[in-house]
């Protein structure tokens, strides 16, 4: 199986290769349009389906080490370093992505998949898909060549074949780390489409914004991937690390936000060229960021150039990024001086208060955070460097610098859709801004009386602060996006009669895309204030005898008694843990340790209680070895279940915003003409 | 007059009195020994390699983490200042051992580039928008009043679409 893997793996890198070159070569024929003994559509599409044999042949590639892995084929390095033979079926898929070699197999898959998929539709558009696609293959040479000659999956293991494997890395070992890397990995990987059509649209001075309406889709499911990517994984980090938290800046965790911050700035930005045909040259070097960022977050992570306790795959292969990052950039600063004429905006912003300036706002700020973000990433090596002291950048410096930034950024959620387009006035602010702010006041007001106070012990404390911000902030942003939806349905409302819930409902349906963006709005307000929650985090670390009791918050925490478990893969041990509230018993938690057999190396898997008010989280933390009792630590961290919530609410109002709208013809099928209350017009749904 | 006088003295009143109630609730702090202890063992990382803040390293057995909460402890008892505490543990375990970079030296550059940059993008910005916004109002006014003003009656269409709507369009 070895062999047949390595063989497909150069069959598809020969495929990308003619993809490419036969792509080039035909489109550079059209653009001259000069006679040639081949025709250039011709030659176009079998650069087509060249692309289309490669997804056949990295996918042969992607089964034969899954296949490898079911088999237990030690004889293969990388199913030896990351596999064992009673590892579950489950985690035997995720030895996949748990390595360099097969992390990158995974993601030339998905982009060979993405690949496939746009090759298919080409009809769509034959000239602008053929660009996207030539481009989509330089991309894929590159991993495909990493894959063949860097960092090689199937590379056999050198003398005896072991009977049994290392194992997976036990952090990996969890329902989360299944679903997680492919997530973020669909994320990553898909950005490169919109980055294909922008980079191919510029090259043939593509006419008009059509490859923006082409991409919107594309783009929309690849953020909601890396979305729901990053939010896996810090439920992940959350209840696989055992310290309490959710996120902890670290070098991994930022790579997959920078990207992610350009990404929404772009969702946002690019409304303003479909809308007004401004800020085109923005949005082409958003995407190009956006992808360049996607591949500086590996590079970073795999190079070892910053320390993570992510970090499970470093190698060598940092040169080839950066030489791939060199050329990439090198090729987007060619194509935009060389077309930039092509870009340039059919209007300007009128004025400093309306919707188009709070986009532009909305990118500023969100670039900011990227920029923070990188910034604070790469200081410790810049100081070493430069005055050959390596610094700790950690959660403190974030924390009060890009909170502040954040804060400002949902302030500005709430601000910019009460803003009228072009300009406004003085009394267009009033009357849309005065409930915002006066449930802001009124929040605050409210959180000081019930004890949310920027002191601590007599001194100032920044966490009480900034959740005493988030929770104003977050209410008024709230009340802002509800009287948007309030005020459209109640026209509905009066015009057929209908209730509000369903003058809310068709106001969605005819125009999806900006009241999903609303709900994804609200979604985004939820975790916000599932995230200042943390401020008010109480932990405890005691060691409990038989009968020994612990306080956290309300609850009352008695050990019981231990067991102990063993299977194949690990053995565990269990603290028995009855929970009091008020004196009366309200359930069991079963805090665990587990001992991997293969890579002989524990693991804590927390018990969690969650309710909407807060987390209960148990850590059975071992036993200290002088009096062999357990050590438990547990915290009470309210709100974190709000924060998943709101990811719930940022799917769905992502899907609301990819269904089509109800075109003006539909929705006006759908208004009973019996029962108009008003005499009034019909209004068309959205703008 | 005397109406526009009375909607301002009661704005005035409304905003008095919420200032003073924001201010009577900042003030009513308690007081918790804790406080400091957490809030600094929160700016040190522990140094067992872990790459965790020295108040949320987990490991059981580490042998680093609890005896730099107990030397934090002893040195919060000592009555030393934050910046005594800082620098007797950069001296012991290194730069490393502060979870955020200083305020000094080329430290400081960590601390102020973020804000520079947000204010230098944020300053552009609206230097730019004031000049498209100027160079909008020139193209106006050159394409003649005709194409300044408005049908009064698409105006008086649209502002009942705007008062019905709350604002004029969405995405």
């Amino acid at each position: 199986m070895a062999t047949f893997g390595s063989f497909a793996l150069l069959i598809a890198l020969a495929l990308a290769a003619y993809n490419l070159l036969a792509g080039t070569l035909a489109l550079r024929l059209i653009a001259v349009g000069q006679p040639a003994r081949i025709s250039p559509e011709r030659l176009a599409d079998t650069a087509r389906r060249a692309g289309i044999a490669g997804f056949l042949a990295v996918t042969a590639a992607a089964f034969a080490l899954i296949w490898s892995v079911f088999t237990n084929d030690f004889s293969i390095t990388y199913i030896m370093d990351h596999s064992n033979r009673a590892l579950p079926a489950a985690y035997k898929f995720s030895a996949l992505w748990s390595g360099q070699e097969g992390s990158l197999l995974l993601w030339a898959w998905l982009l060979a998949t993405y690949g496939f998929v746009l090759r298919l539709t080409h009809k769509t558009d034959v000239k602008l898909y053929a660009y996207a696609g030539t481009i989509l293959a330089g991309i894929q040479v590159f991993f495909l060549a990493v894959l063949n000659f860097a960092a090689p999956p199937f590379a056999l293991l050198k003398g005896a074949i072991p009977a049994d494997g290392n194992g997976l890395n036990p952090l990996l070992q969890y329902p989360e780390m299944v679903i997680h890397p492919p997530m973020l990995y669909l994320g990553y990987v898909g950005f490169s489409v919109p980055f294909a059509f922008a980079l191919g649209a510029l090259m043939m001075r593509y006419p008009g914004e059509k490859w923006i309406k082409v991409t919107r889709v594309w783009t929309l499911v690849t953020w909601l991937f890396l979305t729901a990517g990053i939010f896996l994984g810090m439920h992940w980090a959350y209840a696989v690390l055992g310290w309490g938290g959710y996120w902890g800046w670290d070098p991994v965790e930022n790579a997959s936000f920078m990207p992610w911050l350009t990404g929404t700035a772009f969702l946002h930005s690019v409304m303003m060229q479909e809308k007004k045909g401004m800020m085109k040259s923005w949005n082409v070097w958003l995407i190009f960021s956006t992808f360049l960022l996607t591949l500086l977050g590996t590079l970073l992570t795999r190079a070892g150039l910053v320390s993570s306790v992510h970090a499970f795959a470093q190698s060598s292969i940092g040169t080839w990024f950066v030489v791939f990052m060199g050329i990439v950039l090198a090729v987007c600063i060619f194509t935009y001086v060389l077309q930039r004429s092509h870009l340039k905006s059919e209007q300007h912003l009128e004025s400093l208060v309306s919707r188009e300036s709070s986009f532009l706002f909305n990118n500023l700020v969100l670039l900011t955070a990227c920029f923070v973000i990188l910034w604070g990433t790469l200081f410790p090596i810049l100081s070493e460097y430069v005055v050959g002291n390596k610094v700790t950048v950690g959660a403190p410096f974030y924390n009060r610098v890009a909170i502040p930034i954040g804060l400002f950024l949902l302030l500005l959620t709430g601000v910019g859709p009460l803003l009228p387009w072009r300009a406004t006035s003085l009394k267009s602010i009033r009357r849309n801004f005065v409930l915002p702010v006066i449930t802001l006041w009124a929040t605050v007001i409210v959180c000081l009386a019930v004890g949310v106070r920027p002191w601590k012990g007599g001194v100032f404390s920044p966490g009480d602060f900034y959740a005493l911000v988030s929770f104003a902030v977050s209410a008024a942003v709230l009340t802002a996006i509800l009287s948007e939806f309030l005020r459209g349905a109640g026209v509905i409302s009066r015009q057929t009669g209908r209730n509000l819930a369903e003058g809310i409902w068709l106001l969605t349906r005819r125009n999806t895309r900006r009241y999903g963006g609303y709900i994804i709005h609200i979604g985004v307000v939820i975790v916000v204030i599932g995230l200042a929650g943390s401020a008010f985090n109480q932990n405890v670390e005691r060691e409990l005898g038989l009968h020994d009791k612990m306080q956290i918050g309300p609850y009352t925490l008695e050990q019981v008694g231990a067991t102990q478990d063993s299977n194949l893969n690990y053995d565990s041990a269990y603290a028995l843990l009855d929970v009091y509230r008020d004196g009366k018993k309200q359930f069991q938690m079963t805090p665990e340790k587990r001992v991997y057999l293969a890579s002989d190396q524990p693991q804590t898997m927390v018990a969690i209680h969650s309710l909407p008010s807060w987390d209960l989280y148990v850590v059975y933390e071992g036993e200290n070895p002088d009096t062999g009792q357990p050590i438990i630590k547990a915290f009470l961290n309210p709100l974190v279940g709000w924060i998943w919530a709101g990811l719930v609410v940022i799917i769905f109002g992502t899907f609301v915003a990819l269904v089509p709208s109800l075109s003006p013809a539909t929705a006006a099928l759908r208004v009973p003409a019996a029962r108009p209350a008003s005499n009034q017009p019909a209004l068309k749904g959205g703008d | 007059m005397s109406g526009t006088l009375v909607r301002s003295s009661f704005w005035l009143r409304t905003a008095q009195a919420l200032a003073l109630a924001v201010a009577v609730c900042f003030t009513l702090g308690a007081g918790d020994s804790s406080a400091r202890y957490y809030d600094l063992n929160h700016r040190l990382m522990c140094t067992c390699g872990c790459s965790q803040l020295l108040g949320e390293c987990n490991h059981v057995g580490c042998t680093e983490s609890g005896q730099e909460l107990a030397e934090l402890r002893t040195d919060i008892g000592l009555g030393m200042s934050d910046k005594e505490i800082f620098s007797a543990f950069t001296a012991k375990y290194g730069a490393t051992v502060l979870a955020a970079p200083t305020t000094h030296g080329f430290d400081l550059l960590a601390w102020i580039a973020p804000f520079a940059v947000f204010g230098a993008a944020l300053l552009g910005t609206i230097l730019l928008i004031r000049r498209w916004a100027g160079l909008s109002a020139a193209k106006a006014l050159a394409a003649g009043p005709e194409a300044v003003a408005d049908d009064p009656d698409d105006l008086a269409r649209r502002e009942k679409i705007r008062r019905e709507t709350g604002g004029d369009g969405g995405y």
